[in-house]
């Protein structure tokens, strides 16, 4: 009974999240109910009896993955909504849905034809010993070749995502909404001066200065709001 | 009168493949490449789900050390992927993943 509600719960966590993954316009939003999935997969994995694999889980994916892409989210600043009522290609949901079911069913028809039941060898398990250690033995025994070419796996990666992150020297950050604040920026302080100036004729001397003081185009455009 | 409904690892499985054809339809459909990616974080948990069911069903702790694995890879295939989609959004601030199609020679 107890693992039953466990079960229910977590998997309407998981379903949830992951529909909220796949339907949420803003990208925040998604990453949110990325977690919820992921919250959902450790509490079935303590279900399992992989309790070493549930925090790790919860360390790993919701801790620095999922924090991870929410910093390249805000850093972008792409975090605008997508319209997701638009399709591009014509017929590409259809053919996704297609798809995405065939592969449900192609799994779900696996498992049917066996009867839900597992073929092979089936092997000892100790039930005595934690599960973090029959983990450990098992990496560093069967699985020690995997374990170190795990390890050049993860330099690989640092240096590739170096290498691809890291600006060309002399190259200049390009701040796509750098331009947008500046007018907003000079616009405003245009104001607070005419402001300042007091009457009518303040205004006109307020957009004067802006012009000369702003050289750039920024400047011209805020300027250009002021007398307008 | 109660059902006992007894949870069988079959559920387990099911839901892994339910999760899995849901980030398989969003890496279809979705443009944003970010989202993209937690698509694909989705259908490699969604493996991990049926790694460990499958190691509780055939009792062997196999799966378990496959899982370890899996997650390493997505994290190196995370700190990867952010990287190029970090060079190419500061090219173009607005790109969807068809603009990769700009990376042909």
């Amino acid at each position: 009974m107890v693992e039953l509600v466990v079960f229910a719960v977590a998997a309407a966590a998981c379903l949830v999240g992951a529909l909220g993954v796949v339907f949420s316009e803003n990208p925040v939003h998604a990453a949110l109910s990325l977690v919820g999935t992921l919250f959902g997969i450790a509490v079935l994995f303590v279900a399992q009896e992989a309790n070493f694999l549930a925090a790790v889980q919860v360390i790993v994916y919701a801790g620095a993955i999922v924090v991870l892409i929410l910093f390249v989210l805000m850093l972008l600043g792409v975090d605008r909504v997508e319209n997701l009522r638009v399709e591009p290609l014509v017929g590409q949901r259809a053919a996704a849905a297609v798809l995405s079911l065939g592969v449900l069913a192609l799994v779900v028809g696996a498992l049917a034809s066996t009867g839900y039941e597992v073929t092979g060898p089936v092997g000892e398990l100790d039930v005595t010993v934690a599960d973090v250690n029959r983990l450990g033995e098992s990496l560093f025994t069967d699985y020690l070749f995997a374990f170190e070419i795990t390890s050049v796996l993860l330099v690989i990666a640092v240096v590739g995502a170096i290498t691809l992150a890291r600006r060309p020297r002399g190259e200049e950050i390009v701040d796509p909404g750098q331009a947008e604040r500046e007018a907003q920026l000079a616009r405003r302080m245009a104001e607070a001066e005419a402001r300042a100036g007091g009457d009518g004729a303040g205004e006109g001397e307020g957009a004067e200065e802006a012009e000369g003081a702003e050289a750039g185009a920024a400047g011209e455009a805020a300027a250009e709001e002021v007398t307008r | 009168m109660m059902v006992a409904l007894e949870v069988t690892p079959a559920w387990y499985l099911v839901l892994g493949a339910l999760i899995f054809s849901i980030g398989a339809y969003g890496l279809m459909v979705r443009r944003n490449p970010l989202v993209m990616f937690m698509c694909v974080e989705l259908m490699l948990n969604a493996v991990t789900l049926t790694f460990v069911t499958f190691s509780r069903m055939l009792r062997d702790t196999g799966g378990q050390s496959i899982v370890v694995f899996v997650l390493v890879v997505a994290a190196a295939e995370v700190v990867v992927g952010l990287a190029i989609i970090v060079a190419l959004l500061r090219k173009r601030p607005h790109a969807t993943a068809d603009d990769v199609a700009l990376l042909e020679g």
